[in-house]
């Protein structure tokens, strides 16, 4: 990682545990989710296996999704924005590196509270480890996708819902694939290979796509 | 009235430093009397064996995870109605005790429900309740690191744990209810009075020790608590000026 | 937004823009800088780096400090030394300020470890000021630069400017007070009439 990026990179990780530590409210946001599903289909211990691992995805979506929304907001109000947009650095690689930074601030957190949440669903070790490693390749994807939102909502003041809204329909794919992987570890008729690596395909399509859309919106945006 | 006389955090700080060694003391002789008598004296039961010695923790530490809450929503009270200066401090200090002790109540509850349910966890209503206390300590915290200003961060928890206290019942309640309505609760039963004196005294004297462990943790975070204001204080002035800063940074020693 | 608009600042020179409330002083800076798109015509930097935009020639020190209240005033600016990408030096030939030395020339070195949450107006603007003098690049845009700031500091801005003219750089600043700068040349924004 050349100069610059390594130093945007420490920035970003310093502010994101210096300001609330937002990867942790994260993990809380998660618990929480975790939490009222039972309250909701009560605390039949094989139906919360059985939909474990989906209830750790949307849980883990939500999460990701309410962190987002300050990604590029923060640099926006105090002006910062403008100063990165003319620094002369390639604004794709700038997304990139925020993207990279905000996952291991609010999703890495996620994935290390994944298999804590999954006892409280009674899943098995195996699907524990398949939802784990789901996770792990998965919510890169979400974050990378969620910024394409976070940037066409940088000019709102209350962005955050209408920036869940315009990114849920695209993370579907992500949630669908990670998901069935994680069914397919437990499940025997479906190999667990073939949506993961659908899942790992579309993280990679992410890391491409999110930051060329964002950083295009980011542009439009200062005007 | 005896507790506005540590009103002045210059003095609180000192009554804390006079009184911790005491603290430290007696709560190490009773956690030496309450482990020995708990893993040695205490009998192993006939059903369970060696694993129910796991109660000797458990028990005491979900004690402790509502005793804090009192602790909090006590202080809040002082910090809303009475405007003690040091209750939001109180407060603040109480909220990762009580997630402590409410996290180790949780951790060994689940230790000792692997032997008994043969999971890890089952969403018994007792459980269920205080992972919805741990889950309120911990936006509590939350909320005390997201606020700035530590006086209107106080305000706001002091609100919050109100609240809380008022619906902590409710909430005791309701999931009551919601888990009578799916299943009937299959947990061991505790019944207080039956307990044989052979277990209960052990227990007892855990519970002290665990008590006396909680105050002696929580001056030791008000303590801090009140340093952490100080640097604050320190730095906006070290940030007027250099000149200003040295002026006021002298007389700190000697306070 | 602008019509019939045309200017040349030289090396060395600078350009006040002047004109009432709300007529664009702050959109011409913008355009500049390449925030703003322009529509219509063109904007050159002569004898510049020909890869570079217009934008990445120019410093823009506008209403905003852009200082991270959670980061100490050092990490706030080595940030922006590391981030902001130099200029080649046949381009523009500006002295580079340790960030430390920058903040010292500054007058507010003692806040170096201090987040700079616990500073006050002034020195904010003096924190963002210093990211100036810690990355040379010819074109200064400043917006109502002496805002917030007390006399002294107000003459210690007005030395730096002139220093930077003296090194071939070039000033746009849109305000309403009079600056003491050298090689002045005057931009008046007049409200068309509506025809």
């Amino acid at each position: 990682m050349t100069g610059w990026m390594g130093s945007l990179f420490r920035r970003e990780l310093r502010l994101a545990v210096r300001v609330g530590g937002s990867g942790l409210v994260g993990v809380l946001f998660f618990l929480a989710v975790v939490t009222v599903i039972p309250f909701g289909v009560g605390p039949d211990l094989n139906l919360l296996a059985r939909i474990g691992p989906a209830v750790l995805w949307i849980g883990a979506l939500l999460a990701t999704l309410l962190g987002l929304d300050r990604l590029f907001q923060a640099d926006r109000d105090d002006g910062a924005l403008d100063l990165i947009l003319m620094s002369g650095r390639p604004t794709e690689l700038v997304v990139l590196v925020k993207c990279a930074a905000h996952w291991v601030a609010t999703g890495l957190p996620l994935v290390i509270a994944a298999p804590v949440l999954a006892i409280f669903l009674n899943l098995e070790p195996v699907a524990i480890g398949a939802v784990t490693i789901t996770l792990l390749v998965g919510t890169p994807a979400l974050t990378l996708i969620g910024a394409i939102g976070a940037s066409l909502t940088v000019t709102l003041r209350r962005g955050g819902l209408l920036l869940a809204v315009l990114v849920i329909p695209l993370a579907i794919p992500v949630l669908i694939f990670g998901v069935s992987a994680a069914d397919a570890a437990v499940n025997d008729p479906v190999p667990f290979l073939t949506p993961f690596s659908i899942l790992c395909a579309l993280t990679l399509i992410s890391a491409v796509v999110g930051p060329f859309a964002s950083a295009a919106a980011l542009r439009f945006s200062s005007d | 009235m005896a507790i506005w006389d540590f009103a002045n955090p210059t003095r609180f700080v000192r009554l804390v430093d006079r009184t911790l060694p005491w603290l430290v003391t007696a709560c190490v002789i009773a956690f030496g009397i309450g482990l020995y008598k708990s893993f040695f004296m205490a009998p192993e039961d006939y059903q369970q064996g060696d694993t129910v010695r796991i109660m000797f923790i458990h028990v005491p530490a979900a004690w402790l995870a509502m005793m804090c809450y009192s602790v909090m929503a006590l202080s809040s009270l002082g910090t809303l109605v009475w405007k003690h200066p040091l209750a939001d401090v109180s407060a603040k200090a109480a909220a990762p005790l009580g997630a402590a002790f409410t996290f180790i109540s949780l951790i060994t509850g689940s230790l000792w429900g692997k032997p008994m349910w043969g999971t890890y966890w089952v969403w018994d209503a007792r459980l269920t309740s205080v992972l919805v206390l741990f889950i309120m300590y911990l936006g509590l915290m939350a909320l005390w690191r997201t606020m700035e200003d530590p006086i209107k961060a106080g305000k706001a928890a002091a609100v919050l744990t109100l609240v809380g206290a008022l619906n902590l019942p409710i909430i005791k309640f309701s999931v009551d209810w919601w888990n009578t309505l799916h299943q009937p609760a299959s947990v061991i039963r505790m019944d207080g009075p039956t307990i044989h004196p052979d277990i209960l005294v052990p227990l007892l004297v855990m519970a002290l020790a665990f008590t006396l462990l909680f105050f002696t943790l929580h001056l030791m975070a008000m303590r801090n608590e009140v340093m952490r204001r100080r640097v604050r204080a320190m730095r906006l002035k070290a940030a007027a000026g250099p000149r200003a800063a040295s002026a006021t940074a002298a007389p700190q020693p000697a306070e | 937004m602008f019509t019939g608009l045309s200017f040349s600042v030289g090396s060395g020179a600078s350009l006040q823009v002047t004109g009432a409330n709300g007529i664009g002083k702050s959109s011409l800076l913008r355009t500049i800088a390449g925030l703003v798109s322009l529509t219509e015509g063109e904007l050159t930097v002569e004898d510049g780096d020909p890869e570079l935009t217009v934008g990445e020639h120019c410093h823009y020190f506008g209403h905003q400090n852009s200082n991270k209240p959670a980061l100490t005033a050092l990490e706030n600016l080595s940030f922006w030394r590391d981030f902001t990408a130099p200029m080649s030096k046949t381009v523009f030939d500006g002295s580079a300020q340790a960030p430390l030395a920058a903040l010292e020339m500054l007058g507010i070195g003692h806040t170096a470890s201090i987040p700079a949450a616990y500073l006050s107006a002034g020195q904010g603007r003096r924190l963002a000021l210093a990211r100036l003098i810690v990355t040379p690049r010819p074109i200064w845009l400043m917006d109502e630069p002496t805002s917030a700031l007390d006399t002294t500091s107000e003459a210690h801005l007005l030395y730096l400017m002139n220093l930077h003219l003296k090194r071939g750089g070039m000033i746009i600043t849109a305000t309403h007070t009079e600056l003491a700068l050298s090689k002045k040349q005057k931009l008046h924004l007049q409200a068309a009439e509506l025809a």
